[in-house]
């Protein structure tokens, strides 16, 4: 029999729908951190020169540094990626993390790229906040990035600070750059070990650091290579997976999806908060297979409309 | 004479709803008024835009109504009730 312990379960996958982001802390053992660390600080000049070049649109060969040792070109299945020895392919493949990966984006995703993210003791500046999607696709696949900070991270440490609940929102990468604080983002801080894993479309940024220490984070955008649907531990589903009456103002679930899905970050109130129930909704319709699924009748509706219309003009 | 500028996010059009987001930026470099500063990493300088109103600041541009939901209209953006307040403000001499 399969072994599914490692996959997520179907109410870390509705926190998923409805917060854009997982955290699981302390996730990797210490021994493996350190060895992951000191293979970040070796590759992290090698990454951030082959960025440079390429952003800056020169011709001619890459200047002369660190060779391109262990970095995957964009399309390679993950399981290619960093073979043995390497400590980030150790990470990527520990079974917690690929059962994560699994869960969300199947078992052998793209990689699509990776960096290294150093920000030094002292580093004044943060980044906007922004949005890394760039274009924002009509259907409901979407990719997921994991940010692995293999040493703690202080409160003011230069933690990643991102906005729960942003992913669903269409945003241009930097339009969102003017919201200077939003009521309830978070500034990550966490022990080392410890693994975020967003969704594409989540608001992020990387802060400053006025700590002593240096920050440092591995960051990797996967691709799903086919239908994202029921990926991951169903043993739940069943009891959790609610049909389209589950609705706040005729007869609500307690333990359902949608009630999960109706948990709104401290920023989405009220009526504007039911639109970011709509996109759940269709988000979890993507990820069961089920076209049914509603939270709070709005898709529902619709669909009993348009019964009775009939045919005609209308 | 310098501008400090007021972006406040509402949850709602109205200008007595509640604040989401927030930023300031101070044309007189720390040099005229103290710019009001967040009650707590989940409150804003202010409440509402009222409020913002009722402590002197001035209210330079508010949302155009948003158009009709149509078949994509439960798709949302950036956050859309973003009104803009300035202060002029004197210099401190020195």
């Amino acid at each position: 029999m399969e072994d599914r312990g490692h996959l997520l379960s179907t109410a870390a996958m509705a926190d998923f729908v409805a917060d854009g982001f997982l955290r699981f802390d302390a996730l990797i053992p210490e021994a493996l951190n350190q060895a992951a660390w000191k293979e970040m600080k070796r590759l992290a000049p090698g990454k951030l020169r082959r960025a440079l070049h390429g952003l800056s649109g020169r011709s001619g060969a890459l200047e002369a540094g660190p060779l391109a040792q262990n970095s995957p070109a964009s399309l390679t299945p993950l399981e290619d990626c960093y073979p043995a020895p390497s400590a980030l392919g150790e990470v990527l493949r520990f079974p917690a993390v690929a059962g994560i990966i699994e869960s969300l984006v199947g078992a052998n995703p793209a990689f699509d790229h990776d960096f290294i993210h150093h920000i030094p003791a002292g580093a004044p500046r943060g980044q906007h906040l922004h949005v890394d999607a760039v274009l924002e696709p009509e259907a409901q696949a979407f990719d997921i990035q994991l940010f692995y900070f293999p040493t703690a991270v202080a409160p003011g440490g230069g933690g990643t600070r991102f906005v729960p609940g942003s992913h669903l929102r269409r945003a241009r990468a930097e339009g969102i750059a003017r919201y200077q604080h939003v009521v309830g983002e978070q500034h990550y801080s966490g022990p080392a070990g410890t693994l975020l894993v967003f969704h594409q479309g989540l608001w992020h940024a990387g802060q400053p650091n006025p700590s002593a220490e240096d920050r440092w984070m591995y960051k990797i955008r996967l691709n799903p290579r086919g239908p994202q649907q029921r990926l991951w531990n169903t043993a739940d589903l069943p009891a959790l997976h609610n049909d389209p009456r589950d609705h706040s103002f005729a007869h609500p679930g307690s333990d359902t999806v949608a009630q999960r899905l109706r948990r709104l970050a401290p920023w989405q109130k009220g009526h504007e908060g039911r639109y970011e129930q709509m996109q759940r909704a269709a988000l979890w319709r993507y990820l069961t297979g089920d076209p049914a699924f509603d939270v709070d009748f709005y898709q529902t509706r619709q669909r009993v409309r348009e019964g009775a219309l009939g045919p005609g003009p209308r | 004479m310098r501008q400090q500028l007021l972006y406040l996010w509402l949850a709602e059009s109205a200008l007595d709803a509640e604040a989401v987001a927030w930023a300031l930026y101070d044309g007189a470099k720390g040099k005229g008024l103290a710019l009001p500063s967040a009650k707590g990493p989940e409150a804003p300088p202010y409440s509402t835009g009222l409020a913002a109103l009722e402590d002197g600041w001035c209210l330079l541009q508010a949302p155009q109504a948003g158009a009709p939901v149509g078949p994509d209209g439960a798709r949302l953006g950036e956050l859309q009730f973003q009104f803009i307040f300035e202060r002029r403000v004197e210099l401190a001499p020195g």
